[in-house]
């Protein structure tokens, strides 16, 4: 932003009134109307897939691909909703998934923000070269470190449980790093005047910054939860007893073996996405704001 | 950032006290440091742990033979020596840049586009926000499954689409080693573009309305002012979202592993499946270990690139 050649600000605040005004008549009705249609045309778009999956997953497996695409589903199958319980196993898949992503959001969370106030508001020597190294794994994917700490987990007898996912998952470097970037936001004098009235740093951490960063915890338990829920690589190398899959390995290898039963693995789907919709329905305020301070700062 | 208060009261407790008490100074650093700590500790095991002691330990077995049950032996630079002449690894190498050659820019373009399109003050803008980011949120596997039905050569609705438009030889898709890589750039791209179009939305906010006035009033058109006040004000956002993209392209498995597994053939092998096959599916550690610095290497060297130019073009 430095390098902007700042245009004359100087100008006759008036003209920029009539201009504006002008505008409001105009312009912004047919604008607003073409904004519209291309708002609704690329929403459209967006959504597309998920409507043609909860279609899909009301028909019989000959109506799912027809020529031309049947979008009204006729008979509607609300059998498939009733069979996929039978013949998978659904509730022990999503029981482990939401074990998994409560666990893993709750220490993400906790040991996050609380790394981030040390990080955000104590000082003491090597804190910004430590930071660095937490900035700088953000950039390494997981998959060129996930052999040796496969090698490691399994070491500790903990491959095929459902504890590995719960470590590799809990203490990643994206928490402490959304919560700094939050934590920075709020004034400093807040802290002052906390500790001038005898607040200890654990309790300003406690009272003042936890209450005053929701956002930014709702944001990263949003994030972190979907995250966990969604992951597939982390249980697929981890979890190899079928008493332990997540929703997403069970899904998968519901699709190989049914392979042909298009509406079913449809409302496997629909099902393995429902629980995160509506988190994400009951969030979404925040996780937009969440998100966007995470990159204000860059 | 303003000097911190803990700082600042130790400057005072200095102060207040002369000459024989300087002591107490230097115990509030002790002290600060130490509640510091207490903070970073909780995290700061569970990350050198799980992160930074398996990135030291993939240095030294990429020099090993290591399989699973074997002890490792030392073999040099074997495993370099053998990428340097695997034929699957340097498709898995150039596969992965052909991703993130096209991934990049097209995600880059729609999620700018879209953001242009929401940074207005309409109502109904937080909908088309929250539809938009959706995809990005949902599972994988469910997607990878709902596109390869909708890419199915012969019955799938996209090619039914484009038969109805006149094209007469539809794309094989993901059955098709010409097509398999631009069907999964197609779906990667749908499916990201909304959190980035997120960040980018917010950097869009930070852009002074007076300066857009401004250049208004000097007559310039809506494309040199996207041009001259835009994107300059957006380089700081546009910088973040290029590396969290260009990682994210260097890391891509999940969507391919369900959509193509990599196949037809080699055409959509990419480096991180190509680890996990090495390692967990033939059990080389060793030989996966050496990929995954290559990999790693990469990150690495592309993200410092990106930061020296961006830098660069600051000064």
């Amino acid at each position: 932003m430095t390098a902007l050649e700042t245009p004359p600000t100087d100008a006759p605040a008036t003209p920029v009134q009539v201009l504006r005004t002008e505008d409001r008549r105009v312009g912004p009705v047919v604008g607003k109307a073409v904004g519209y249609v291309v708002m609704t045309v690329a929403a459209l778009g967006l959504l597309l897939p998920f409507v043609w999956m909860i279609i899909s997953s009301l028909k019989t497996n000959n109506q799912v691909f027809t020529v031309p695409v049947q979008w009204i589903p006729d008979p509607v199958v609300w059998q498939n909703y009733l069979d996929i319980w039978t013949r998978s196993d659904m509730t022990t898949w999503l029981g482990n998934t939401l074990l998994l992503s409560v666990g893993v959001t709750f220490l993400q969370v906790f040991t996050g923000s609380f790394a981030a106030y040390g990080f955000a508001r104590m000082r003491f020597p090597g804190r910004d070269l430590l930071f660095l190294v937490y900035i700088g794994t953000i950039a390494v994917p997981w998959q060129s470190y996930m052999i040796p700490q496969f090698v490691m987990l399994s070491d500790f007898g903990l491959a095929n449980t459902l504890w590995s996912i719960l470590l590799l998952q809990a203490f990643g470097a994206f928490g402490v790093f959304l919560m700094k970037q939050y934590f920075e936001s709020i004034p400093e004098s807040l802290n002052e005047a906390a500790r001038i009235d005898g607040l200890s740093e654990w309790g300003i951490w406690r009272r003042i910054m936890l209450p005053l960063s929701v956002p930014a915890i709702a944001s990263l338990t949003l994030l972190t939860f979907v995250n966990t829920w969604n992951d597939y690589l982390g249980p697929l190398i981890y979890l190899r007893s079928p008493e332990l899959w997540t929703v997403q390995l069970g899904l998968k290898t519901f699709i190989s073996q049914y392979n042909a039963e298009y509406a079913l693995i449809m409302t496997g789907s629909v099902l393995s996405v429902l629980p995160i919709a509506v988190i994400f329905l009951l969030g979404q305020r925040y996780f937009v704001e969440g998100i966007a301070t995470t990159g204000v700062k860059g | 950032m303003a000097t911190n208060a803990v700082e600042e009261r130790e400057l005072v407790a200095a102060a207040g006290a002369p000459t024989p008490r300087r002591r107490p100074g230097s115990r509030l650093k002790w002290r600060n440091t130490l509640i510091g700590w207490s903070f970073i500790l909780p995290n700061f095991v569970g990350f050198t742990i799980l992160t930074l002691v398996p990135v030291l330990i993939l240095f030294y077995m990429s020099f090993t033979n290591w399989n699973v049950f074997g002890v490792a032996q030392w073999t040099g630079v074997d495993n370099y020596a053998r990428l340097v002449q695997d034929g699957s690894y340097h498709k898995a190498l150039l596969n992965t840049l052909y991703y993130a050659v096209v991934h990049i820019p097209l995600t880059l373009a729609a999620a700018l586009g879209l953001a242009l399109l929401l940074n207005r003050k309409m109502r109904g803008v937080a909908f088309f926000r929250t539809v938009a980011f959706f995809p990005y949120i949902t599972s994988i596997v469910a997607i990878a499954v709902v596109w390869n039905m909708l890419f199915s050569p012969e019955f799938g609705p996209i090619n039914q689409f484009l038969t109805a438009l006149g094209v007469d030889d539809p794309p094989g898709w993901t059955t098709s080693a010409t097509w398999a890589m631009p069907a999964v750039i197609i779906v990667g791209t749908w499916r990201e573009m909304g959190y980035y179009m997120l960040l980018l939305l917010a950097g869009l906010q930070t852009v002074p309305a007076e300066l857009h006035e401004a250049a208004r009033m000097d007559g310039a058109s809506a494309w040199q002012r996207f041009l001259n006040v835009t994107l300059p004000c957006l380089r700081p956002t546009m910088f973040f979202v290029t590396v969290m993209l260009t990682i994210g392209s260097f890391k891509v498995f999940d969507l391919i592993l369900v959509m193509t597994n990599g196949g037809p053939g080699q055409s959509t092998l990419v480096l991180s499946q190509y680890i996990w096959q090495k390692g967990f599916v033939e059990n080389q550690f060793g030989y996966a270990s050496a990929v995954s610095v290559s990999l790693f290497l990469i990150c690495i060297a592309v993200t410092l690139f990106q930061f020296f130019w961006n830098k660069k073009k600051e000064a």
